[in-house]
């Protein structure tokens, strides 16, 4: 960051003084607000401001040593900067934007949030209460509009009520499943003052838990998985949201039960554990699909049975009888027909299946799910790469992997599309929040402004963004924040294939190669990243991939590659949309 | 596809501005229609009971989910429990033409009262079981109803609330009201009845 464009102007001399921290002062709704972040650990906001929430701005200034305010170039990068943050960190992520425009501009990410079960609380300035309702300048009924897409949002309007709603905010964000909380704050509930209370208990009654996981529960499950032949756990998102990594291995290792993950899970458990065989689902591998269809009996931990883990709903898992664990009760059932259900949290449940479950093996089945899985993953030419001398994105995928093998101490955010499949596919995922992606909502444009957030959350690790040509194209602008910010540990890889390439998979293999608005082409991305004063290299051939990703790692700044990457590549295998997990699509090098 | 049935749901709600809107939402986002909503104080402090009557698929589902939000005490199903179910009626009926008192006899033979008589119509209240209040309806018809008003159904179990028991778990200590009652009626709500078997769930296929 060049300190010269940065120069701080000098503090407003009304307010130049620090707010008096008296337990009993007044204090305006504005300056609540702030200390209110600052009681639940926040150190770090991405916003943009506006009129509506400039009191709140005005406040956040003295305040500025404790609350470090990230400005974004668009709402939408100040939303996911805070999902990444969350996601990287495990805390509560902050976001903050005006009324009207400022404020749907979040609704992308509090949407993504929603999907993917991650803690936010989001601030939005709302026009006064006196105009409330007469479609004042910038006035939208935000609370309104995220009603459906929201954990639970608020309207204040009053001062006192300020310090009580922040309290329930980041207590219902990041308790239970997470998920997004919206306060929106009207521009004289800013302004007024008061002396708030910061004691008064809880107004949740309706927020309970229902501790539906019972002795009897317990040991259902004990007994349906003592008994099975063919067990396997699939670990979802839900296993590091609650911290359970320790207790899954724990498990797995005393049962010998095979694990395999969602693509939220990637990550929960170790891939390179002797009973970890891979991802599941629309581009997981044939030989955990299969083993899905095999297995008697399928213990899912904290994933919701995602259509695009499922595939055809009444063909999945035919011969399984289901273990269901989510803090959700809403999730229990929705999908799939669960034998034994577990509601609770990951760590807690798994805790104490531990203690009654015998120690075991399924060595046997094991060894026929890696007999297929060398079959099918192994040996797949695809993955081994063809015999080109084209940039495939298996080169750059290959040479990252080596990269985070050797260098550790990094995270991946991924954006939406091939690139992402790939990245579930070809990168070794070991540890807890590594991978850090948009599922449920699939939302192009996340992985540049995620990796932003990240970045605050893990000041001494790399962040590595990968997104395609497509997504980057959504969110770009956020370099501009990146470089403001000095963020040296954020580094870009662009896979690059001049297409909208999930899109165009599709049209390929389903619609006759129509590339009905697929073709899509940029910027040179290089040149683009270099006026935004962000190192950047153009990767062509193959030779040049590692040097690439080595000289982007060691260069004390951030960075973006472009890697300009062979164009109709497809993501294999491929359970085609609506179809059973069973019956994949294989590669054409896949001996079938 | 399962065809859609007629729910009756029974919900206890914080009483708070939006909590309404919440609530439908889950039925909006569905695309079923609400036949009646019937909303009013409970005898808990603060809090509303509402009988929703929704044509539904899956209704079970949107349940669980209108029980997932943060201000909803209580829900359940209660199209399949023995309840006591009643609806009131009001309407002006035409008596220009007519004679008011054929009006207001046929009114007090089927059980309803005469609530005012002026500008030459007859205003009429029916409070009866929602079935009978048809009824009601269509015999009066005939004679011109010029405006109809129903407040939707109200669902009342029958018998005692529920087995004494604890107040829902606290999700931490301390929650409590930010009326400062103690829900102490809460300990008489029984939570909603947990299933977890999806109905036609090959419905999800197409996603």
């Amino acid at each position: 960051m060049s300190p010269d464009r940065l120069t701080t102007p000098a503090a407003p001399t009304a307010y130049a003084a620090a707010p008096d921290h008296a337990a009993h002062a007044e204090r305006s709704g504005a300056q609540i607000i702030c200390e209110s972040l600052i009681r639940h650990g926040v150190d770090v906001l991405f916003g943009i401001p506006g009129g509506a929430i400039m009191p709140f701005y005005h406040a956040l200034w003295e305040y500025r040593d404790r609350l470090h305010h990230v400005l974004c170039r668009h709402e939408q990068g100040a939303g996911h900067a805070a999902e990444g943050y969350a996601r990287a960190s495990g805390k509560v992520g902050v976001c903050v934007a005006t009324s009207g425009p400022g404020a749907t501009n979040l609704v992308t990410p509090i949407a993504d949030a929603w999907m993917d079960s991650t803690p936010l609380v989001v601030i939005t300035g709302q026009v006064s209460s006196v105009v409330l309702g007469t479609d004042a300048f910038q006035e939208t009924d935000i609370t309104g509009i995220t009603v459906p897409i929201t954990k639970h949002n608020y309207l204040v309007q009053q001062v006192d009520e300020l310090a009580d709603v922040f309290r329930e905010a980041f207590h219902i964000a990041s308790t239970g499943r997470p998920g997004p909380v919206l306060v929106d704050v009207t521009k004289d509930a800013q302004t007024a003052r008061t002396v708030p209370r910061w004691d008064r208990p809880l107004a949740l009654s309706g927020y309970t838990f229902e501790e539906t996981t019972t002795d009897a529960a317990l040991l259902a499950a004990v007994q349906l998985i003592s008994s099975a032949k063919k067990p396997l756990i699939m670990a979802g998102n839900g296993v590091i949201q609650s911290g359970a990594t320790a207790e899954l291995l724990a498990l797995a290792e005393r049962t010998g039960i095979p694990v395999i993950t969602t693509l939220h899970g990637l990550g929960a458990f170790p891939q390179d554990h002797p009973l970890s065989i891979g991802m599941a689902g629309m581009h997981g591998w044939v030989h955990v699909n299969r083993a899905i269809q095999e297995c008697d009996v399928l213990f899912n931990v904290g994933g919701r049975f995602d259509d695009r883990v499922t595939g055809k709903v009444s063909t999945f898992a035919p011969h399984a009888k289901i273990i269901h664990l989510d803090i959700d009760p809403a999730e229990i059932g929705k999908v799939v027909k669960v034998e034994v259900p577990l509601v609770g949290d990951a760590r807690q449940v798994l805790s104490a299946l531990l203690n009654q479950l015998p120690q075991g093996d399924a060595a046997h089945w094991l060894g026929e799910i890696r007999t297929l899985q060398d079959r099918h993953q192994h040996r797949q030419a695809y993955l081994r790469r063809p015999d080109t001398s084209m940039l495939m994105p298996h080169d750059v995928y290959a040479a990252l992997n080596n990269a985070f093998r050797e260098r550790g101490n990094y995270r991946v955010v991924t954006d939406v599309g091939q690139h992402q499949m790939w990245a579930a596919q070809l990168i070794d995922w070991h540890k807890p929040r590594t991978h850090i992606t948009s599922g449920g909502a699939g939302t192009m444009g996340f992985a540049v402004p995620a990796a932003m957030g990240a970045a605050f959350a893990c000041p001494d690790e790399t962040i590595w963004a990968i997104a395609g040509d497509g997504g980057f194209q959504m969110t770009n602008q956020e370099l501009a924040t990146i470089e403001q910010e000095g963020l040296k540990n954020v580094k870009i890889a662009i896979v690059n294939n001049g297409y909208l390439g999930m899109v165009r998979q599709w049209q390929e293999l389903f619609e006759n190669r129509r590339y009905s608005g697929t073709p899509l082409s940029g910027p040179c991305f290089a040149a683009l990243a270099e006026a935004y004063r962000v190192r950047a290299w153009t990767v062509e051939q193959v030779a040049d991939v590692e040097g690439a990703i080595d000289a982007a790692w060691d260069h004390n700044g951030p960075a973006v590659i472009d890697f300009r990457v062979e164009r109709e590549v497809n993501v294999f295998p491929m359970v085609p949309a609506g179809k059973s997990i069973g019956d994949m699509m294989l590669a054409a090098e896949d001996p079938g | 596809m399962t065809t859609q049935t007629r729910h009756t749901i029974v919900a206890l709600v914080q009483d708070h501005p939006g909590v309404l809107h919440r609530a439908v939402s889950l039925f909006r986002r569905r695309g079923y229609n609400i036949e009646s909503l019937a909303v009013g104080p409970s005898e808990v402090a603060g809090a509303s009971r509402m009988t929703i009557v929704v044509e539904a698929k899956d209704a079970e589902q949107v349940v669980r989910q209108f029980n997932r939000l943060i201000e909803v005490l209580m829900v359940r199903d209660v199209t399949n429990q023995s309840a006591v179910e009643r609806e009131t009626a009001l309407m002006k009926i035409d008596a220009r033409t007519g004679d008011v008192a054929d009006v207001i006899a046929l009114a007090h033979a089927a059980g309803a009262r005469v609530v005012d008589v002026s500008g030459g119509v007859v205003v009429v209240e029916v409070t009866d079981a929602p079935a009978r209040i048809e009824t009601f309806i269509e015999t009066m018809r005939p004679l011109g109803i010029r405006e109809l008003m129903r407040t939707g159904r109200l669902a009342m179990t029958r018998g005692a609330p529920s087995p004494p028991a604890a107040a829902p778990t606290p999700r931490h200590a301390g929650a409590t009201t930010r009326q400062g009652g103690t829900l102490a009626h809460e300990a008489a709500l029984e939570p909603l009845p947990f299933r977890y078997q999806a109905d036609g769930a090959t419905e999800l296929d197409q996603a």
